[in-house]
């Protein structure tokens, strides 16, 4: 019966993944892609596939590409997807091979969140057993989080729309993906690898770093380690083999090592390509220095272009301290009180940055919506999920008719849009607070289950 | 005695004054030899097919070469001669501009149209000669020096984010040429009266005296330029000194009342003008400082013919009748492009006094109608697309009546090639797309390597230079029209980047539209009075042909300039928000939990006080029971502290024994 369940789940779950890729080769064969690819919800100067195709072309015209302030990605994005910007196939949609490459990131991410994802629901059943808390949490209730995460992650309408848009995000958000795979199943030379790429692409993912090393250190996601240890006080039986292995520094210098020679390599990489031209220098300046001083003011999903358009110049590299900072002092109070489920802190991690970033796009979003389906059943009593639920779907409709309004029939002006995009960081910050708080009370009820209720607390 | 002997000192002081002026005037003469300083005032009238005249003032002075005379001058103006000085000009040119040159009714392809049709606003460019590194600096200060001359705020084009550096396709000047333009400047009298400044006789004499403020800026057009040409420090030995035009161009409307009342009933007769009549004043002599101080009056190329004037009867023409008898004619040397001749008629304002004012007056006694002869292609430039996000500028080409005849010459090889040189600058806030341009010839799109032969761009980077593009188009001889286009993505500012009257929107400047293979001249015959005058001399230099399409106006989206406060306000509460609650659910405790633990501090400390409260009641109430309760209710802490006590006497006991 349960195998019958398993295959039929199987099954239908082979049957969606092929539905949204057609869904997506539908999109792709409308006219112009209906124009989703200068959408500002889609295309970030960072992610835009106009600049890419720009920057390929000033690239062929033997000038840097990053002279002129287009193109602000990687060389070696340059390299690799720029020829097929310009490449056609007679009778078919202009840029046919790009979008089959975003298709294809998108299909191997779903894969590799699959993958992690099953990963991850064994290490917890192993917890549970060790805890032996199998008897009072029914696992077969226990839904499959990889294959509902590798499903949010293609169905949802941000990453088709980041897809067929054309944006480089499909393959930003592979990469991130590629290094928690990495690290989940301890492919060392591979987390590191998408470490690299990741943090080469858009900067942000080099704080997974963290999570990274608990992965490796203390293997996946568990419920905290104080609660075996009080089990088996409880028992007063000490199973060491029952134990989760303590923190291992092996991993971590096997990683540092391989994260070092990748980026040599990727470093050696772009300097040959920018060899004639500006070298690494300008390279940093036009990518990492471009999302750090918030150069391009165009309206996006995110709040800081407005901000920063509206602030006076003498405040301003106040605020640029002030915002880029905020990520990084939640790094080390989240690191604490996750560390023993570093999956769900990488996710933390992903959805703060898509937040506070500086030209955040949908893709982002669709990166860290799919990796909350890893923790369908962690997060099965998280408050307002319907409440967030119904903001998500009411912003998204509603921030492209402000856009509308504003920027094409002038009836609105830019604090109509702006609007949307606040209550879309809102959402995001109601999305990650009571994401983490429902996490920390999952733990909670796992140890009152071991240890009972405090008894003490009723004197 | 002193009565009357001050008069005559004061005439023997102005006698010798006089006297050593004369001398010096004299000795400095006799020192440069033949290079003295020299200006000229002229005056070219020209009717225009639309019923309009057009008034072209040309004022040269040229100054010996500096190192000949110091930094003394007698006709040429010592700020001009400063400027080239300091900054080590070789050539610039500054243009005043109001209104736009009408290329279709007013003609593209004589050296009058090709040389002072400009942009509206103000146009500048300089060739310096210093190196390559100092150009910037040395740009910087003209600008500035320029716009306190002439009360313009040119010292907007300081910022390496408006001015580029064409590299071949501006014709007037090649190599390291520096380029400007500011759209959007008014032009009005208080540039002009720096301008008259210049002038030896400013405006008080000569042909000056016209420019009559209120006539000339009710015309439809209005150019006032500046040419700089210096040799003075050049390395090829030839010492020429400055050399400093000044004109003026003026398209007017004459006043129609004459000829309503000659020929009321025809409307399609030419307006009848006089000087008077336009500028409202006359010339009452020439300035005594101008060598040639003369006026002509032009009749196109295409008139004479549409007049049936040749060269035999131009002397007595049956079509109009002018006011005064002119001292000269000539007669265009016939040209490979046209078959019919322009002919200049002169006047010579030396023979004119006060008493006999120099007025001249052109009456058409039959309807003409001719055309002006028009450059190759006509180039208009058009904005795509709605929206404040993105458009497309268009600049399209359609061919004219020249093609047609050059296409007809040339007809006889079928790879006839036109060449076409576009130079575009966009400000940086145009976010322009180079892999996006589109090349149409005749309505049909064409490979983009077909079409071009050559293009340089410089993408621009924001708020750091502008973008330009420098493209070469070879287009077939028999085309109709053809148009360029390119998109661009409208950049957003900061407020304070705004200009004041931010929904007006953003000027782009002109694209300039040239064709290298042609040149506009127009020699007249052969005649040595001809080579004294500074402006036919320059009619008969080859200038390339070239044209100015229109300014765009780009509309840019406007944030909510009231808003600064709220956005910051709203802003910074939201990341407090986010901050704080996460920092809050991370060190939250459960309330169970934290009741658990409330009590368990209470278990520790919070008893003592509630003991001592209990205490002092009871010491109050009753005075016998606590002296056993203190002991016995003491409870951990209590034995503590007693022992504390017992330690720190036995400290104070040590420290006694120890030091006694």
């Amino acid at each position: 019966m349960e195998k019958l369940k398993k295959k039929i789940g199987s099954f239908s779950f082979w049957n969606w993944v092929i539905a949204s890729i057609i869904f997506r080769l539908i999109l792709i064969y409308f006219p112009k892609n209906l124009n989703l690819s200068s959408r500002p919800e889609v295309s970030t100067p960072l992610t835009s596939f106009r600049r890419l195709a720009e920057g390929y072309w000033l690239k062929q015209s033997s000038m840097s590409s990053y002279a002129g302030s287009m193109y602000h990605g990687s060389p070696l994005l340059l390299s690799l997807l720029g020829p097929l910007t310009v490449k056609r196939i007679e009778g078919q949609p202009n840029h046919l091979l790009y979008s089959l490459v975003s298709v294809i990131a998108d299909v191997v991410s779903a894969m590799l969140i699959r993958a992690t994802g099953q990963n991850l629901r064994l290490a917890y059943l192993r917890g549970l057993e060790s805890l032996d808390l199998v008897k009072q949490i029914d696992v077969s209730e226990f839904l499959f989080s990889g294959d509902i995460a590798a499903l949010i992650y293609l169905c949802n309408p941000f990453t088709i729309v980041a897809c067929v848009g054309l944006s480089t995000s499909p393959i930003e958000n592979m990469a991130v993906i590629l290094c928690l795979y990495g690290a989940c199943s301890r492919l060392i030379p591979l987390a590191a690898f998408g470490w690299v790429i990741a943090t080469h692409l858009s900067l942000y993912p080099a704080i997974l770093i963290i999570p990274v090393i608990f992965l490796l250190g203390c293997g996946p996601d568990s419920p905290p380690r104080k609660l075996f240890l009080q089990r088996h006080q409880q028992k007063e039986v000490l199973n060491q083999s029952k134990l989760p292995p303590g923190f291992s520094w092996g991993p971590i210098i096997h990683f540092a090592f391989w994260a070092f020679l990748w980026s040599v390599y990727v470093l050696v990489l772009c300097g040959i390509s920018l060899k004639q031209f500006g070298g690494l220098w300008e390279m940093f300046k036009s990518t990492y220095g471009f999302i750090l001083t918030v150069e391009d003011l165009s309206p996006n999903i995110g709040v800081l272009w407005y901000f920063f358009a509206e602030v006076f110049e003498f405040f301003r590299n106040f605020f640029l301290i002030v915002f880029h900072v905020n990520i990084l002092f939640m790094i080390l109070p989240l690191a604490i009180r996750l560390r023993h489920r570093p999956c769900y802190l990488a996710f933390v991690y992903v959805a703060i940055c898509s937040m506070l970033k500086s030209y955040p796009s949908v893709g982002d979003s669709a990166l860290y919506l799919g990796l909350l389906g890893w923790f369908v059943n962690e997060l099965a009593d998280m408050q307002f999920s319907l409440f967030l639920f119904c903001g998500y779907v009411g912003v998204s409709l509603l921030s492209p008719v402000m856009h509308n309004l504003w920027i094409w029939r002038g009836t609105g002006n830019a604090n109509f849009y702006f609007t949307t995009a606040m209550v879309y960081a809102c959402l995001q910050i109601v999305l990650v607070v009571e994401g983490v708080s429902a996490v920390l009370n999952h733990d909670r009820k796992l140890r009152i289950l071991i240890t009972g209720k405090p008894q003490d607390a009723k004197s | 005695m002193v009565l009357l002997q001050r008069p005559h000192i004061l005439l023997l002081l102005i006698g010798t004054h006089q006297f050593l002026q004369c001398w010096i005037a004299f000795g400095s003469v006799n020192e440069e030899g033949q290079k003295q300083e020299e200006f000229s005032e002229e005056l070219l009238l020209k009717p225009l097919p639309d019923h309009k005249l057009l008034a072209h003032f040309h004022f040269q002075s040229s100054g010996p070469p500096s190192t000949s005379n110091g930094c003394h001058h007698h006709l040429f103006p010592k700020a001009i001669s400063q400027l080239v000085q300091k900054f080590r000009i070789k050539e610039m040119e500054l243009s005043f501009t109001k209104g736009r040159w009408n290329y279709e009714s007013w003609g593209g392809f004589d050296p009058l149209s090709s040389s002072n049709a400009k942009p509206p606003g103000v146009e500048l460019w300089a060739v310096f000669d210093v190196p390559q590194h100092h150009i910037d600096a040395s740009w910087k200060n003209l600008t500035h020096t320029l716009s306190g001359l002439f009360c313009a705020s040119i010292n907007f084009l300081e910022s390496t984010a408006t001015y580029s550096t064409p590299e071949w396709s501006f014709p007037p000047a090649s190599g390291n040429v520096t380029y400007g333009t500011l759209p959007c400047e008014a032009v009005c009298t208080e540039n002009l009266t720096p301008w008259l400044k210049l002038l030896p006789c400013r405006d008080k004499a000569g042909i000056a005296l016209l420019l009559d403020r209120p006539s000339l800026y009710r015309g439809f057009y209005h150019s006032q330029q500046l040419h700089l040409t210096s040799t003075g420090s050049s390395s090829e030995g030839i010492d020429s000194g400055i050399i400093l035009e000044q004109t003026l161009t003026v398209v007017l409307q004459p006043n129609s009342e004459m000829a309503i009342e000659v020929h009321a009933s025809e409307k399609h007769i030419q307006p009848s003008w006089s000087l008077s009549s336009i500028f409202g004043k006359q010339v009452s002599g020439r300035c005594v400082l101008a060598k040639p101080s003369s006026v002509y009056l032009l009749l196109d190329r295409g008139l004479p013919a549409a007049n049936g004037l040749t060269s035999e009867n131009f002397w007595s023409n049956p079509s109009f009748e002018l006011s005064a008898n002119p001292d000269r004619i000539f007669l265009e040397e016939s040209s490979s492009h046209s078959k019919s001749l322009s002919i200049l008629y002169m006047f010579q304002v030396e023979k004119y006094c006060e008493s006999e004012p120099f007025d001249i007056g052109l009456m058409w006694k039959v309807p003409v109608a001719w055309l002006c002869q028009q450059t190759p292609l006509h180039a208009s430039r058009f904005l795509m697309g709605s929206g404040n996000e993105r458009a497309a500028i268009a600049i399209s080409l359609k061919s004219t009546q020249f093609t047609e005849g050059f296409m007809s010459a040339n007809s006889k090889d079928g790879s006839c090639e036109l060449r076409v040189d576009v130079f575009q600058v966009v400000p940086w806030y145009v976010k322009v797309y180079f892999h996006s341009l589109r090349v149409f010839v005749d309505q049909q799109p064409r490979a983009v390597s077909d079409i071009i032969e050559k293009i340089h761009v410089s993408p621009s980077k924001d708020k750091m230079s502008p973008g330009v593009m420098e493209v070469v188009l070879k287009l077939p001889c028999r085309v109709n029209t053809a148009a360029l286009t390119i998109e661009f993505d409208k950049g957003f500012l900061r407020i304070d980047e705004y200009l004041p009257d931010a929904n007006q929107g953003f000027d782009i400047p002109s694209a300039i539209i040239s064709f290298p293979n042609f040149h506009a001249s127009m020699v007249f015959l052969e005649d040595d009075s001809l080579n004294k005058s500074p402006l036919l001399s320059k009619f008969q230099e080859k200038c390339p042909v070239m044209s100015y399409t229109e300014v765009l106006l780009v509309p840019l989206t406007t944030p909510d300039f009231s808003m600064p406060y709220n956005v910051i306000t709203i802003t910074c509460t939201v990341f407090a928000l986010y901050f704080g609650s996460l920092l809050n659910v991370l060190q939250r405790r459960v309330a169970e939990e934290e009741r658990f633990l409330k009590a368990k501090a209470a278990k520790k400390t919070g008893r003592l006080p509630l003991l001592l409260s209990k205490l002092s009641a009871k010491l109050r109430g009753r005075r016998l029971e606590p002296l056993h309760s203190p002991p016995s209710s003491s409870s951990f802490i209590n034995s503590k502290l007693v022992l504390k006590v017992i330690l720190v006497a036995g400290l104070a006991v040590g420290w006694q024994y120890f030091f006694s």
